[in-house]
């Protein structure tokens, strides 16, 4: 089977090679320039990540020796107008699915007015009977939202992901910042970019606000991981640092007088906010999973009298599945009463026979994925795959359909990379990380571009050899 | 603080001592072993292994006592899990799961010397980069320390962080003067002698001591005033009693912060009294063996009592 390569949008270029006007100044600064020099800078940004122990660690991988992600350094740059746009539907769909958790687990009007089918979330494992007719401190249900963004076109931005759970990367947004900015000083006061650096005393500050009830006006934040091999681990670590939050284990906390604490060098002391980077199943082996060594048992006792906030809520993930994502804008006008800002990528949900039957016959030209995956783990990309893994994949369809959702294969923005033959265009995407607190809803401008590496490549996820990028919002 | 990242600091503060004062016994027992006939090497290299309690591991896969094959050993050896490599290893482990607790200049330099010396140990030592080896451990722990002098708060966490440099130092000295005590008793025999004198300037050599005490001697060296000197003079920085000083004091800086003691600030007082209340006479009439012998074992009560008082383990 031959595919034809959709005709692909170019972030920095137009097709008639001139250079976009969101990297006019970055173009020129970059245009003087001396080739040799930049190369060695690219050698400067690994050591710099060595050393500064910005690594990931890799599931499954034998030696379990620490990698990083690798970094490019053109950045990924969109204008001030662009940002505002896009940041408004993120902020609108943001609100709807916090508001769509609310009503999930009480009043459920999206489910009685007959626009979600119910066995949509009674079948999601990820959907906690333990949270219904409870509502969060502040009525927040996702502290920390990653939306996942991909670009078609000038003007067109569509969701690919929600992640409502427990969002990950924003480590790299920051330290990606960072390190270009002590690499190319000059490129900053040459460019007018919107900071990121704000973002940990803007996290810390969502959370405290997100406090229960007869919380200390300063609270206790403290940032639960599951330890220093969890993948995500420097991030965890790097957050509390920056936060100035304690970062404990699950071996760290007891529940003690009805409060979740921390074992202190001077004894139990409570925690107010858990801002915790492990999942529901492992959260609480009295409620959860009974093997978890990395949570609290009786934490959600706690929780459910309104003594501790854990962030984010319990049972956020339903928002995650695809397949309600395909029913997000609905979602969002059923909560919002808007039309949705952003669109989503086209889905054919198999659950449905119609959806079924098209995803069938068109293999070999879609992308399929778990309902429940992520990471990019256990998915099929059809134009990619060989006739083998076609029918492998077709069997397994087969037997579980409802279990995936297929979406065509996109025509993924490029932006370039720099190699050693110059620039080259490779596919992105763009992941903004967004707070919500009684306060209101904080977006950080620009967020985390993950970049395929490798050419013509659409997977960007770095458990996959993807890289990232800096992503610059320019401040005019 | 939690009582795991107390733990954390104050083990990764242990493992970093004890590299380091790991290296300075390889670097004096190779200079011994140069400096000596064969058997006079082997002798030192048998006497090293014992001050680092590894004599019967090494025994065990090894067939005769080279610099070459003891250095290896000591340095990354297989059969021997604490090796110096694998003391780095544990130390940046600690580091990173207490990361939050220390700068950024002090992870970096944990981190580096880790990097750095997996890659010089990464093969087997020649001789003649030994000294090169030797050296590098030293400047990263020396970078280390200096981090974490010149960048941490003064609290909690920097408490625990000296105690347990203090603790492993004091036990570390106490070692290689146990090993080596016989070379310190007041007999008639020996004094003087050639082999002695360089004895004596290999303790001191263990302990980076050497220049200090000629400096304060003046050319003269004998056994009891190098055993005084090591053992009791407060002014020098690997001196068992220089070592309790700095330990009572972060002890008593604790108790300051917390508004309380415990059960290790009393342990800690009675330890002080052993060593700091006698003098150096009292200590051979009472026997040197049999008093390192006791201080290496109230030395370790010190540490255990630390890590129940402020709940390092679950």
């Amino acid at each position: 089977m031959t595919t034809t390569e959709p005709a692909q949008f170019d972030e920095m270029h137009a097709p008639d090679g001139s250079v976009r006007r969101a990297y006019a100044e970055y173009q020129q600064w970059l245009s003087e320039q001396d080739g040799m020099w930049m190369r060695r800078k690219s050698a400067e940004a690994e050591s710099f990540f060595r050393r500064t122990g910005i690594t990931f660690n890799v599931y499954g991988d034998e030696d379990g020796e620490e990698r990083l992600i690798p970094f490019d350094m053109v950045p990924r740059i969109l204008t001030g107008s662009e940002w505002r746009r896009l940041s408004r539907g993120i902020e609108q769909r943001v609100r709807a699915i916090n508001a769509f958790m609310h009503d999930l687990y009480h009043r459920q009007e999206i489910i009685r007015s007959g626009r979600l089918p119910e066995r949509l979330f009674r079948d999601n494992s990820a959907w906690l009977p333990q949270m219904v007719g409870f509502t969060p401190p502040g009525g927040v249900y996702t502290h920390i939202v990653g939306i996942d963004l991909v670009r078609t076109g000038p003007d067109e931005f569509l969701v690919l992901e929600d992640n409502a759970r427990t969002p990950s990367g924003v480590s790299y947004m920051l330290e990606n910042r960072e390190t270009m900015m002590a690499m190319f000083p000059e490129l900053f006061s040459r460019v007018k970019v919107q900071p990121v650096s704000n973002y940990p005393r803007m996290l810390a500050k969502s959370l405290a606000a997100c406090a229960p009830r007869g919380a200390p006006d300063v609270p206790t934040v403290a940032v639960l991981t599951p330890g220093i091999y969890n993948s995500a681990y420097f991030e965890h670590a790097f957050l509390a640092d920056q936060m100035g939050a304690e970062l404990v284990e699950g071996s760290d906390l007891r529940v003690v007088d009805g409060r979740v604490q921390m074992r202190t060098t001077q004894g139990f002391q409570p925690i107010d906010v858990l801002y915790r980077r492990v999942d529901d199943d492992f959260l609480d082996p009295l409620t959860f999973n009974p093997q978890s060594v990395l949570g609290v048992p009786g934490i959600m006792d706690v929780y459910r009298a309104g003594r501790v906030t854990i962030a984010n809520a319990p049972g956020t993930g339903v928002a995650d599945d695809k397949a309600i994502y395909s029913f997000m804008p609905e979602i969002v006008e059923f909560y919002t009463g808007e039309k949705p800002l952003l669109g989503n990528v086209q889905t054919w949900r198999c659950a449905d026979p119609d959806g079924f039957k098209y995803v069938l016959e068109h293999l070999g030209e879609l992308v399929v994925k778990e309902v429940h995956g992520s990471g990019g783990y256990g998915m099929l990309i059809g134009p990619t795959a060989s006739r083998r893994e076609i029918a492998a994949f077709r069997d397994k369809l087969l037997a579980n359909p409802a279990n995936y959702i297929a979406q065509p294969t996109l025509a993924l923005s490029t932006v370039p990379i720099f190699t050693r033959k110059g620039l080259a265009p490779r596919h992105v995407d763009l992941r903004p990380f967004v707070l919500v607190s009684p306060d209101g809803i904080e977006i950080t401008p620009g967020g985390l571009t993950r970049v395929a590496l490798k050419k013509g490549s659409l997977v960007v996820n770095s458990s996959q050899g993807g890289g990232t990028k800096d992503s610059w919002v320019l401040d005019d | 603080m939690l009582g795991r990242v107390a733990n954390g600091i104050f083990w990764m503060y242990r493992y970093l001592e004890r590299a380091e004062n790991t290296a300075r016994l390889l670097a004096a027992g190779h200079r011994m072993s140069l400096t000596r006939g064969p058997e006079a090497a082997t002798e030192e290299w048998r006497s090293v292994l014992t001050t680092l309690g590894l004599l019967q591991a090494y025994t065990a896969n090894h067939e005769g006592f080279s610099g070459a094959q003891v250095c290896d050993f000591v340095l990354r050896g297989k059969g021997n899990e604490l090796n110096v490599l694998s003391m780095f290893e544990r130390a940046r482990t600690n580091a990173r799961s207490c990361r939050s607790a220390i700068t950024l200049e002090v992870w970096e330099a944990v981190n580096e010397a880790w990097m750095t010396l997996r890659e010089q140990l990464a093969r087997p030592v020649r001789e003649a980069s030994l000294g090169t080896v030797l050296a590098a451990i030293r400047r990263e722990s020396t970078i280390a320390r200096g981090a974490t002098h010149g960048s941490m708060l003064r609290n909690e966490i920097y408490c625990f962080a000296r105690a347990g440099t203090f603790i492993e130092r004091a036990d570390n000295t106490a070692r290689i003067l146990d090993v080596k005590y016989y070379l310190l008793l007041p007999s008639l025999a020996y004094v003087g002698t050639p082999l002695d004198t360089a004895q004596w300037d290999n303790v001191l050599r263990s302990l980076s001591g050497e220049r200090a005490y000629r400096w304060l001697n003046a050319g003269r060296m004998d056994a009891r005033s190098i055993a005084d000197f090591v053992i009791l003079d407060a002014r020098f920085p690997r001196s068992l009693a220089f070592c309790y000083a700095a330990i009572a004091e972060n002890l008593a800086a604790l108790a300051r912060l917390h508004g309380r003691e415990g059960p290790a600030h009393e342990l800690m007082r009675s330890a002080d009294e052993q060593l700091t209340g006698k003098t150096i006479d009292e200590i051979f009439d009472f026997g040197l063996h049999q008093f390192l012998g006791q201080f290496i074992v109230s030395n370790q009560a010190v540490s255990d009592a630390i890590a129940e008082q402020y709940r390092f383990i679950v």
